[in-house]
């Protein structure tokens, strides 16, 4: 075949899929809208995330636990993670010798690479028990499967995100820069306290909203140390149920009970649209904080 | 001035007692999964399926799982690969830094974050839509559509760091964008591509949200496309729901197992790279 | 102008290693007070590590071995008791391209002293007269008066130059050490920060690295000629061009390397 003809004919071919692969989102949100559409139908959006009553037999479908499990179990893992990530990030780019951060970057790599049932076996061997403990001393009776465990079990599992993308971001600022305040006198502390870390900030936000999407969506390590009790949870030693763990318990149940494959869906379309804003907001922080800065 | 100095000590500690929590966690992780699964390891959890009681405490070994696992991501990988490649060769090649490219990449963003639930609720959508049972077709598909964004993304990152140079000399000697994009391009990427795809497997084999709702599970290994498939994931997920110690036991040696083939994995993606390098230009 | 007199900063026997490979070797120099002396000679030979030698900047490049005495006012500052800070900011350096810090105009200048004690947040602190002393001094000072707390990268290349000349005069050193200071400008900035650091050079100690032999003789009073990592001859201004002693500096004059 003519070598222009396969040129042009690879270069449609290629954008068609392109097309198609990023409408792909629209596709999702289509479907899971259309599938969600009879709970829609039979109640406002305002009731379905506002009740507290979850009775799908009895054809009460309640949201709000639900929501508060996933913001009480994600803002814990965050409120963990975000300090210890970015004191950690700091430490590695811009302390650490050669040889501690390699070490140091690899073992972030594994633990990225540890899949999320793993971390829940862990969870429920190590820090349920620990939580139950702990709790025992706070003058509160638990299982231990609870939003501490669930928050602790998710953040380890966003270290690896956060870090890496914050250290990069880092390690972009110019020697030049850097140069310039120990010029003027400034110690190592100074100048990364006051230039490295400042003109890094956009970046690192971007990382930690994108991390705090990707707890949000976190499934199955949540699932196994988070106790799956549909109540909203009076204090972090209590159980929560999050979203995700939803969709996951019940799915087998979808076909016996009206409107509750509506519902499992319309939960799965909550997570998405959530996650989609997440990424979107990051994405429009970093534009905008870096064309203010300097 | 002493306040300074102050100030810099207490963050050097904060900074290193940051760095150990985190290091530590994946030590204790991987050193308890270690610990209590290692009793239970033995040959025949992975020559042997999980027939007759297994989860009651009974004998046999996950071999379903890992060949069910194999044939899922083997199929999955090989799909996204091919839809994954010319689309991050299109996005540098034909479209680079377009309009239409920022728009392209955004929604792929957004699908690189969606949670791997969603993509097995999206998937058990069309089942019951198709009025579909749960199976190793399925799995397939949902797993493809997670990894595509994470293949495309990583392909994508490397073709940007080839030097345009590089694509100069190509078409000054009058070659097709085509020509340019499978010849020059995917050869100096190639380290690139095996590290993005060893990546995308290590994270296929290990998800469980997603083959949760679509690929059934069974104790025996697949014989069609149609049958329901075992996956390591959901095998760990399963023995650790028993309440047979017995049962439970191995399901932190399958754990070991798993952990096992993804380390293996991250570390032939290092060992490739230098492989495959040979016709780099640096 | 006398010579006899004790000079500002003395250089004795510096050796500079990159890894292997000796950059600078036994360079023994002064520098006079009060007076600008430019190092020549043609590119690679050393010229920038010597002037980063100075204020210890070198040592932050990982893999460079330094090995010398350097007096300032006969108090040796590569010895380890020594504040290294402190030496930094009574040597203050000017890069050949502007390299800002990420923030504003006024805080730029403000660095400095704010990192060595004087507070962060009392603008009322005679920070301000500070600055505009400062911009003054470097001749920015009307052109930025009205957008101080801008970022300071909005500036065009040679007002960041002068801001940068700005910033280093606001720490209060004795020597101002420029790399190239006008190589990355344009003619008429270039002309306006040749100016500025002529002036400058009845108050502070000027040190400037040039590669064009133009510059060295507009404003320089003692020249260094450094070939290949030595000092190869040195002296002032006037007798340097007029009569130079070695053939190898007559050569360079010629113009038959550079």
């Amino acid at each position: 075949m003519n070598r222009l003809v396969k040129n042009a004919l690879a270069s449609r071919l290629m954008r068609s899929v392109t097309i198609l692969v990023s409408l792909f989102i629209f596709v999702m949100i289509f479907v899971l809208l259309i599938k969600s559409e009879p709970l829609l139908a039979s109640k406002s959006v305002f009731e379905l995330l506002s009740s507290s009553s979850w009775h799908p037999s009895r054809g009460e479908f309640g949201f709000y636990p639900f929501i508060v499990g996933t913001l009480a179990v994600t803002g814990l893992a965050m409120l963990i993670a975000l300090p210890i990530c970015f004191l950690c990030a700091i430490y590695v780019a811009e302390y650490a010798t050669g040889r501690v951060r390699g070490v140091v970057n690899s073992m972030i790599d594994v633990l990225a690479g540890v899949p999320s049932v793993v971390i829940g076996v862990w969870g429920v061997l190590t820090i349920v028990p620990l939580v139950k403990l702990v709790g025992a001393a706070a003058g509160e009776a638990t299982t231990g499967y609870s939003v501490l465990a669930g928050g602790i079990v998710l953040a380890i599992m966003v270290f690896p995100s956060i870090i890496s993308v914050s250290q990069e971001v880092l390690r972009s600022v110019p020697v030049s820069m850097r140069e310039a305040s120990f010029a003027l006198g400034a110690t190592k502390w100074q100048t990364v306290k006051h230039v490295v870390v400042r003109k890094s900030l956009p970046g690192i936000i971007a990382a930690m909203i994108l991390g705090f999407s990707r707890a949000f969506g976190e499934t199955i390590a949540v699932l196994m140390v988070v106790g799956n009790v549909p109540r909203i949870p009076s204090s972090i030693f209590q159980p929560a149920y999050p979203l995700p763990a939803l969709i996951a318990n019940n799915y087998e149940d979808v076909m016996s009970i009206p409107l509750y494959d509506s519902a499992l869906l319309f939960a799965a379309l909550l997570l998405l649209l959530v996650v989609a804003g997440f990424t979107l907001f990051g994405r429009l922080i970093l534009v905008r904080l870096q064309r203010r800065s300097v | 001035m002493k306040n300074r100095r102050l100030e810099e000590r207490i963050f050097n500690a904060l900074m290193l007692a940051s760095t150990f929590i985190v290091v530590g966690s994946l030590l204790v992780v991987i050193g308890v999964v270690i610990v209590k699964g290692a009793p239970a390891l033995s040959l025949s959890m992975i020559t042997k399926t999980s027939s007759g009681g297994f989860y009651l405490g009974g004998a046999g070994g996950i071999l379903n799982a890992i060949v069910g696992s194999l044939y899922l991501i083997s199929a999955s990988i090989s799909l996204a690969f091919v839809i994954g490649l010319p689309v991050a060769l299109y996005l540098n090649e034909y479209a680079a830094r377009s309009k239409l490219a920022d728009f392209i990449r955004l929604c792929l963003d957004v699908l690189y974050g969606v949670p791997s639930i969603v993509y097995g609720a999206f998937a058990f959508t069309l089942m019951l839509i198709l009025g579909a049972r749960a199976s190793l077709l399925w799995g397939i598909i949902t797993i493809t559509l997670l990894i595509i964004p994470i293949m495309i993304r990583g392909i994508d990152e490397v073709i940007r760091t080839v030097p345009s140079k590089l694509r100069e000399a190509s078409y000054s000697l009058g070659a097709t964008r085509f020509q340019t994009a499978f010849n020059v391009i995917i050869r100096q990427i190639l380290p690139g591509i095996v590290t993005t795809v060893l990546l995308a497997l290590g994270r296929g084999i290990g998800d469980a949200a997603s083959v949760l709702l679509t690929a059934g599970y069974s104790d025996s290994i697949p014989t069609s496309l149609n049958s329901p498939v075992a996956t390591l994931p959901l095998a760990i997920f399963f023995q650790l729901s028993t309440p047979y110690p017995e049962a439970q036991q191995r399901a932190y040696a399958s754990a070991i197992i798993l952990l096992g083939i993804i380390v293996t994995l991250s570390l032939s993606a290092r060992f490739c790279t230098s492989r495959f390098s040979k016709f780099m230009i640096r | 102008m006398s010579t006899i007199a004790k000079p500002h900063i003395r250089v004795q026997n510096l050796n500079v290693f990159y890894g292997d490979t000796q950059v600078l070797k036994n360079v023994s120099v002064d520098f006079p007070r009060k007076q600008t002396t430019a190092i020549i000679g043609p590119s690679g030979c050393g010229k920038s590590t010597l002037l980063r030698s100075l204020n210890r900047l070198l040592e932050l490049t990982d893999g460079v071995r330094v090995s010398c005495k350097i007096l300032v006012d006969d108090v040796d500052i590569m010895s380890d008791s020594v504040d290294v800070t402190n030496v930094r900011k009574r040597l203050s350096l000017i890069a050949q391209t502007p390299n800002l810090l990420p923030m504003s105009i006024f805080d730029n200048i403000a660095y400095g002293p704010r990192v060595s004690g004087m507070s962060w947040w009392n603008e009322i602190d005679g920070i301000d007269r500070m600055v505009e002393r400062c911009l003054r001094a470097s001749g920015l000072w009307e052109e930025v008066k009205d957008r101080l707390k801008e970022p300071a990268s909005r500036l065009s290349i040679g007002q960041q130059q002068r801001l940068c000349l700005a910033r280093a005069l606001a720490v209060d050193p004795e020597v101002i050490l420029c790399d190239e200071p006008t190589s990355a400008l344009d003619p008429v900035s270039a002309q306006h920060v040749e100016k500025q650091l002529h002036a400058l050079s009845m108050d502070y100690t000027v040190v400037f690295v040039t590669h064009t032999l133009r510059q060295a003789r507009r404003i320089a009073d003692n020249v260094i000629f450094l070939y290949m990592g030595e000092v190869v001859e040195e002296g002032p201004a006037e007798s340097f061009f007029a009569q130079p002693k070695s053939t190898v500096t007559k050569a360079y004059l010629e113009g038959a390397f550079s």
